[in-house]
Formats: C-alpha cells, sequence, structure tokens
C-alpha cells in the first residue's frame, strides 16, 4: 500500500486560499470591519513645522460644525504614558502617545484629532482647527560627518562595529574609494494605515493594520497604561507592510483615543500625506567604501562605512554593512555604522532593512572594483565566496551562493548579450544576495474535530506572503488530508502568540510551530489508537479522510533520507507504507465525543535553532536598455536564482521574491524621498512623485529556487525569502546599466537625468 | 428622487454633495471592494466600471453620477461563478496582499472593453493590441507595490488567449 502522496500539499504551487476573498473584493481590511455601533470617523490635524511647542489652538469652529462630536488635542485627550517610555522596553512595546503634549517632534505630527459622524464633516471641521507653533529649527543629517553617534545597537542584532583580519599589502594592486548614497524611502503599502477601535469603560478592542499582533497588544497596554487581558487586537487581512506596520502608528493611537473619549468606535484612516508622516519610512544613507584586491582578483581589503539618521526618541539603525561583513572573503572587513539623531518622522525598519541599501552600494562597488581589476563581475564573485562567516569564522549552515551564481549565469545567459538596437545601449549586471535568517519564538494551535475538519489558531498575520496558504498546507500536509479541510484563523489576539510578519521569520517560524502541533496531536491520535491496536507502531502514518481516521503501518523510506539523515521524516513525508491493509476508525467512534475538539499547541523557541551562520542566498541578473540621447533606462528581463532552505509554496514564494525584484527596481531607478531641509518636511509625500514602479516600468521578471531543506535553520527546513528578493536586485540593475553606458552612477536612484549627463561627460561635452 | 445603479441596484443619491463615488461605496454602502489607496487618482485601488468604462471613484462625486451604472469588483462575478479574470488571477497568483486587486481586476476587464473596441493605448502600434508591452501600458494606471506585476500581465495574457481569434 502507498499513500496517495499527491494529496501532500506542502511545497506544491497551491493557489492562495484566501485567493477568491481577494479577487472579489470581500477580504475584510481593517477600516472595513464594523462594531455593532458605527463608527465615527477622525481625521487628523498635522502640524505644519517639524519641531517645536503649541503656543496657540483653538478648537472651537471645529466643534460647532456639522457633525462634530469632539476634536481632541493635547488639552483634553486624557493621558497617556509618555512617547518612548520606558525605555527598558523595545521601540515596538514603548508608547506610542500622541495628543499627550504641547512638543511636536517632527513635520506633519498630530496636532489634533476631528470626530465627526463622516468622513467629509470631519475633514472640513478639521480645516477649522486654528494653531501656533513655536518653531526650532530641525536638526537633520546633512553630510556624512554629521553622524558621529555610536548607535547602541543594529537592527538584526548586529553590532554598530565590526573589524577583522589584517590588512597586508600583497592585495592592493587594484584598490577603490567609492562614496554612495541612498535617498530617504518609504515602504508605501498600498493599504494606508488604518484602525477602528472601541472602548466600553475597561475593555479597548481593536481592528487595524499590522504585522506583529502580539506587539500591538503589548503597545496598547504601555501607552493607554491598561490591562493587557482588557486589549483586543485583531487584523485578519493587512493590505501590505513591508516593516511599516511591524509596529502600532499614530492612526491606532488617535482611534483608541476617540473611543475612550467618547465610548464609541471611532474610525482613523490616515490619508496618503499622512503615511508619509505618521508612518516610519527609511533615512538616506551615506555609504563610503575602501576595497582592494589583487591582480588576480582575490580581496583584500573591504572597508564599509555607513551614515544615517535616527530619528529622536526612538531607537532604531539599520545595518547596511551586514552584506559587506559575510558576502565575500577578504583579508580585512572594517564595517562601521554612525548615526545622528534627526527631528524627522519615525525611521524604521523598511523591506530588508540594511541589506536593501546596503547592497545597492556594496555590490556596486564590488562591481567597480572587477572592473578596474579588467576581471569579468561574475568571475570576480564567484573567485571570493567565503568558506565560513569572514568575520565570524563560524560555519554556514547551508551556504549556495556559489550555486546561485554559477547555474543563474548559465540560466540567464551571461555570456550572451544581444546586439543593441540604433541608438540604444544594452547592459548586462549581476549582484549577490545575502540575507541573515531568523527563527524567531512563536506558536500555533491546531484542532480536530469528529467531522475531521481541522483548524489552525495562531495570531500569525498575512501581509499577502501567504501565511494563510501556507499553514493549511502544513496542516493537510502533516495529515495527509485534503487542503479544504482546514481552516486556518489568524490575525486576532486571542489565538496563540506568534512571531508575526517581518524580518522574513514568519513562514519558518510558525510554520514550524504548526508542525510541532500537528505531531503532537498525531501521538495524542496514536494514545488513542493503541487502545484499539496494540501491535501499533510508533511510525504508523495516519490519514484524515472525510470523518475517517485511516492508519497505515510504514516502512520508511530508506532512500529518501541518504542526504539529510533524519530529518527528511519530519517534513518531507513520503512515506511508503508496508502490505498490511490500512485500518479505518470513524473518529466519532474512536474518541468520545466530549474530548473533541482534540487541540494542540506547538511552540519553537532558540533550542529549535543552530547557533551557526544562517543566511538565504540568491544570485541577480539583469538586462537593461539604455537610449544615448536621452539616457532612460528600460528593464529588458530580471533573473534571480536563490536557495532559502526548503519552499513551502512554489507559487506564493516566487510571487514574494518577484515582488522583492520589483522593489529592487524601484530603489535602482526611481524611488527618492526629497527634503525640505529648512522644514524638514517631504517635498514629494505621494504616489504623484514619490515613483514606486509602475507595470510598465517592469519587464520579464522570472527566478529558480535551488532548493535544498535547512533543518538547522528551522524544524521545518524553511529559510526566509521575503526580503532576500530585494537584496541585490538593484545593484544588479545599476551594474547593468554601468555595464551599457560606462558610466557609474554612485547616487541613487539613477534616474534619466544623471546617465544622461554621466553620458555627455564621457562624450566629452 | 435622484438615482444611480451599482452593480445593477438604484440607490439614491447622498445628501452631503462633496462625497465621493468612492465614499459613498464605504459610507453608504457598506461595499469596500473598492479601495482607498491615496485618495488622490495616482494610484487606481479605487478604479471601478461607469458604464463600461475604468474610472477612479475617489476622482468623482457620487452627485456627478445621477442615472449612471457603476460596477464594482462586487459586481464582476456574475451568479456566483468568476469573471475569467477573477479566476486568472487566482490562477496566476497575480496579488499579495491583495489591497490593490479589485481595481487591478476592473482596470482589467475595462482593457478588455478597450481592446474589442480597437482603442489604441499609448504604445500601440499596429494592430496588435495583445502584446505585453500594451497590456503593461494599459495598466500602469493601477500601482501594485507587492509588484505582482508580472503575473498580473500573465493573468491578463491567459484571458486575452481564451478570446475567439
Amino acid at each position: 500500500m502507498k499513500i496517495d502522496t499527491s494529496k501532500n500539499v506542502l511545497g506544491k504551487p497551491i493557489n492562495r486560499v484566501d485567493g477568491v476573498l481577494k479577487v472579489t473584493g470581500h477580504a475584510r481590511y481593517a477600516a472595513e470591519q464594523q462594531f455593532d455601533e458605527k463608527a465615527l470617523v477622525g481625521w487628523l490635524v498635522s502640524s505644519d513645522t517639524a519641531v517645536g511647542e503649541i503656543t496657540h489652538l483653538s478648537t472651537e469652529k471645529a466643534e460647532k460644525a456639522e457633525g462634530v462630536h469632539a476634536v481632541l488635542t493635547y488639552k483634553n485627550a486624557g493621558p497617556l504614558k509618555p512617547f518612548s517610555k520606558p525605555a527598558s522596553e523595545s521601540r515596538f512595546t514603548q508608547s506610542r502617545a500622541v495628543l499627550n503634549e504641547p512638543h511636536i517632534r517632527h513635520f506633519g505630527a498630530p496636532v489634533a484629532l476631528v470626530i465627526a459622524d463622516t468622513l467629509e464633516q470631519a475633514r472640513y471641521a478639521a480645516s477649522l482647527v486654528e494653531y501656533t507653533i513655536d518653531a526650532k529649527s530641525p536638526d537633520l543629517l546633512l553630510s556624512s560627518e554629521q553622524a558621529t553617534t555610536v548607535p547602541d545597537s543594529l537592527d538584526g542584532g548586529f553590532e554598530a562595529d565590526v573589524e577583522s583580519g589584517n590588512s597586508s599589502h600583497d592585495k592592493k594592486a587594484v584598490e577603490i574609494e567609492a562614496d554612495y548614497t541612498t535617498p530617504s524611502q518609504i515602504s508605501a503599502a498600498m493599504e494606508p494605515h488604518a484602525t477602528i477601535a472601541n472602548f466600553d469603560g475597561e475593555k479597548l478592542s481593536v481592528y487595524t493594520s499590522v504585522q506583529i499582533i502580539a506587539s500591538a497588544v503589548d503597545a496598547l497596554a504601555v501607552t493607554f497604561e491598561l490591562d493587557e487581558e482588557n486589549i483586543e487586537v485583531k487584523s485578519p487581512f493587512i493590505g501590505g507592510g513591508f516593516g511599516s506596520k511591524l509596529g502600532l502608528h499614530y492612526d491606532a493611537v488617535l482611534a483608541c483615543l476617540g473611543a475612550r473619549y467618547l465610548k464609541r468606535p471611532v474610525k482613523v484612516v490616515l490619508s496618503r500625506r499622512q503615511v508619509f508622516y505618521n508612518a516610519p519610512h527609511r533615512g538616506h544613507s551615506f555609504q563610503q567604501m575602501h576595497l582592494s584586491c589583487d591582480s588576480d582578483g582575490l580581496i583584500g581589503d573591504i572597508e564599509h562605512h555607513s551614515a544615517m539618521p535616527k530619528a529622536k526618541g526612538y531607537e532604531f539603525a539599520e545595518a547596511t554593512g551586514a552584506g559587506a561583513r559575510v558576502t565575500y572573503a577578504a583579508e580585512f572587513i572594517n564595517s562601521t555604522h554612525r548615526i545622528k539623531d534627526a527631528d524627522t518622522p519615525l525611521i524604521d525598519s523598511t523591506r530588508s532593512p540594511g541589506d536593501a541599501i546596503g547592497s545597492l552600494a556594496f555590490e556596486s562597488a564590488i562591481d567597480e572594483l572587477a572592473l578596474k581589476a579588467g576581471i569579468d563581475p561574475l568571475t570576480f564573485r564567484i573567485k571570493n565566496l567565503p568558506e565560513v562567516h569572514p568575520v565570524s569564522g563560524k560555519r554556514f549552515t547551508t551556504h549556495r551562493l556559489g550555486d546561485c551564481l554559477q547555474e543563474g549565469a548559465q540560466k540567464f545567459g551571461w555570456q550572451h548579450k544581444p546586439a543593441p538596437k540604433p541608438g540604444k545601449l544594452i547592459g548586462h549586471g549581476v549582484a549577490s544576495a545575502m540575507r541573515m535568517n531568523v527563527l524567531v519564538p512563536s506558536a500555533a494551535s491546531i484542532s480536530l474535530d469528529s467531522n475531521g475538519k481541522l483548524t489552525v489558531r495562531s495570531d500569525m498575520t498575512d501581509i499577502g506572503t501567504g501565511s494563510y496558504t501556507i499553514l493549511a498546507q502544513i496542516a493537510a500536509g502533516a495529515f495527509h488530508s485534503q487542503l479544504d479541510s482546514v481552516d486556518v484563523q489568524l490575525g486576532d489576539s486571542s489565538l496563540p502568540p506568534s512571531c508575526g510578519s517581518g524580518g522574513s521569520f514568519g513562514a519558518a517560524s510558525t510554520g514550524s510551530a504548526l508542525m510541532k502541533a500537528c505531531e503532537l496531536l498525531k501521538q495524542s491520535l496514536k494514545k488513542t489508537l493503541k487502545q484499539k491496536l496494540p501491535n501499533l507502531t510508533s511510525e504508523c502514518e495516519l490519514v484524515l479522510e472525510g470523518n475517517m481516521l485511516v492508519v497505515y503501518e510504514t516502512d520508511v523510506d530508506t532512500h529518501t533520507t541518504t542526504n539529510l539523515d533524519t530529518h527528511i521524516k519530519r517534513a518531507d513525508v513520503d512515506t511508503h507504507t508496508n502490505s498490511s491493509e490500512p485500518q479505518r476508525f470513524l473518529l466519532s467512534e474512536l474518541i468520545d465525543k466530549d474530548n473533541f475538539p482534540l487541540t494542540e499547541i506547538g511552540e519553537v523557541g532558540e533550542d529549535d535553532t543552530s547557533e551557526d551562520e544562517q543566511y538565504s542566498c540568491g544570485a541577480h541578473f539583469v538586462e537593461v536598455e539604455v537610449d544615448t540621447h536621452t539616457g532612460e533606462v528600460r528593464l529588458k528581463r530580471q533573473y534571480g536564482i536563490f536557495s532559502a532552505g526548503k519552499i513551502l509554496n512554489v507559487k506564493t514564494a516566487s510571487s514574494q521574491i518577484k515582488g522583492g525584484m520589483v522593489w529592487g527596481a524601484g530603489y535602482a531607478l526611481t524611488e527618492a524621498i526629497h527634503h525640505h531641509t529648512d522644514s524638514a518636511s517631504f517635498i514629494n509625500p505621494d504616489f504623484g512623485e514619490y515613483h514606486i514602479a509602475v507595470n510598465r516600468d517592469i519587464a520579464d521578471v522570472t527566478l529558480d529556487f535551488l532548493e535544498t531543506p535547512d533543518y538547522e535553520a528551522s524544524p521545518i527546513g524553511a529559510k526566509g525569502i521575503g526580503e532576500l528578493g530585494i537584496t541585490g536586485a538593484g545593484a544588479a540593475i545599476a551594474n547593468a546599466i554601468a555595464d551599457a553606458t560606462g558610466v557609474r552612477i554612485r547616487e541613487f536612484p539613477i534616474t534619466m537625468d544623471k546617465v544622461m549627463e554621466g553620458l555627455q561627460n564621457k562624450r566629452g561635452g | 428622487m435622484s438615482t444611480l445603479f451599482v452593480n445593477e441596484e438604484a440607490y439614491p443619491l447622498p445628501e452631503d454633495p462633496r462625497t465621493t463615488l468612492l465614499d459613498f461605496l464605504h459610507q453608504h454602502l457598506s461595499m469596500f471592494g473598492a479601495k482607498k489607496g491615496c485618495d488622490h487618482g495616482q494610484c487606481g485601488a479605487c478604479t471601478v466600471l461607469v458604464d463600461g468604462e475604468r474610472i477612479n471613484a475617489c476622482l468623482v462625486f457620487t452627485f456627478q453620477l445621477e442615472g449612471k451604472s457603476v460596477t464594482t469588483i462586487e459586481g464582476i462575478a456574475k451568479n456566483d461563478e468568476l469573471h475569467p479574470l477573477q479566476k486568472a488571477f487566482v490562477e496566476r497568483d497575480a496579488f499579495q496582499c491583495g489591497y490593490c486587486t479589485s481595481g487591478q481586476i476592473c482596470s482589467s476587464v475595462a482593457l478588455l472593453g478597450e481592446r474589442a473596441a480597437k482603442n489604441p493605448s499609448a504604445v500601440t502600434c499596429g494592430p496588435d493590441y495583445s502584446s505585453k508591452e500594451d497590456i503593461r501600458e494599459r495598466m500602469s494606471g493601477n500601482l501594485c507595490r507587492c509588484g505582482a506585476y508580472p503575473n498580473i500581465v500573465d493573468a491578463i495574457q491567459d484571458v486575452i488567449a481564451l478570446e475567439p481569434q
């Protein structure tokens, strides 16, 4: 007998289980939720200056306007724990107080919240609020020299400064100094930050758009000084996060303030422009590099010095040097990070903190070094791959960067550049991607009812990553059951606490927790079966078929375990059964009805992951066409090849990676927040002027996975992919432009004016 | 009484003339399929069809639509049967977070109509209305931050391939 493994859906390119809801417009996001009582609508009055004290406030006209229920300001909004307190908490669980003091921390910060029956009424009344701010001159980071503070810590747990090895004279035949800049950027999820809150005097109920539910509960408990038991947070669908919704933002605090004040539901949705100021963005970076190699192209020195702003009162600094520390072997590596406290809106994680912009600069500079040494950039990279982590000296759990570069080059056709059309130039570019992998403590439960229906529960979120789908696959895979016999409930603080979504840790962490829960449930079922089948072995395989539990005695197929020892059995159940007939039991007869649903909780923690170096790897290849007259860059194709452990769903994983590659295109070519430094405001805070890639900016995007389950990284063998796709993607484009034009632009984004100027300078005109 | 039609049902126009079609759908009809991504006509998440042509619901006041027929994403499927584009979007995984998807699909439905009517796009050259470049151009008014563009183009091409040649 053989179990029908076609039903084993884990890893398969299954369509999203929430797909139909999303294509019919029936998935309900935060602002679309409803309480029993109709929600009032809050509209934010934003400060028109960067930093200072409110000296005058006049709300009477607004209060008298039609439909207005309240105008909240620091005078009447009620007490909150002061912003960023207590210092002992992490930034996601510190107070996010607003409207609690006359002090304004940054441009666009909340001055008042006008609450009315309708959006139109609230918005009009907001225009009637008058205020004066005694403004101080804002402090910003204007040059790399101004960043002199060593950050206490860097995102991802990296040390601010690292030095390893010794610089010798042997590998300095070729040297470059390269100073790169990347602009301020923003996640700009399509769904603006939105919250609807209700408060009944004791219990605070919140629908919001947040990536990590548990920290949202903590943040509200701290900010409003409430017991966590009295706070309920739900976020069933999230219209994109990309780091900007890791924690709660002002929409949530304002909606809760309104609900607390009026004791009825209040909704606050940030406008697109308000998102730029009232949710986090990524700071601009100065990245100064010194690189050297010998005449054979072996790297001697890698020096990477990063300078970035940090928002005052908010502890976040990103590790732009992470890639410089891990990607290539070198005699000497020196990586430093400096920051300056600035009067800016919050600066926090934006997709792939550190690596997205670190790779833009570093992988471009590596290309410069290769070209100066007269070595093909692909060959140069392969020559300098490290055996172990270049700084820590620890082994990698898996490391397939070399395979990605070599196989990728073949599939892309690195050697075969098409001839350009008249007036055009064609270029090829390559870049490496290394993204640290982490397993984060997480929990999920599985329940089985007497009809054979499985229910997965976790406060895990699905920000478009496919959590609903892969968790359904894991549960169905564990019991060889149909996907539609699994219900997945997520994004609710009453469910087992998970890691949430962010930092590429969601799928591997929560997926592993669910896998453990399923194992516990199987053990429990086997215990029950043992009473009916005394000879049952613990290796028997359980299959759910409708309301039947089918028991197969098994012989584990030893052929499938040769490479991965015993680990393969833990996730890739491809088990051959022995010749005895399977035994079938009605669930309702096997187990007393009072014991349903059977529920087990699975948890993962630091014991479930290796202390060795864990990285997802990838290689990007790009073909661009550049117009010699206008400098316009057109992408012809982007190809990527990635190694990220076991791929839980090839379809959703590919989509996520492609999305990262599209971000890379935006970072290379179009995206930049432009600062008005006198007012510390943004010149282009909307989609009309902050240019994320549109459909026609993107050409063919294809990819492959080199799948090697990494059971040292996580019990399920998966590693992170959410940030891998963007890491290196923009640099490959920059390198392709340099290949096409012979012009190296070190100031991102590479807009057509810069390319045109470079081409003109090259022509000597 | 002044009415407009949404997915073939008649509704009275709202009293407040400041009400955009998008806010009318949300506040008066609790119909949340069309999304607000920018409220400025910059992102396309609120795209709906008015008498078969696509518009940004955030850029039109409801009173301007007296007697007009609006189709939102909720009206694209007929009798619980998904539109071929909806099926293709699911099959091609042409979305991730799903927030722009309603607008993408409404735009795609309009795109099919524009092709049938032989309305050229900015890049149309000759009789070929099915090139990827043509589809990309026509879909560039709908932003997707998850970066589903390649899959969206694939989904639309799949549906075009179903059309009788």
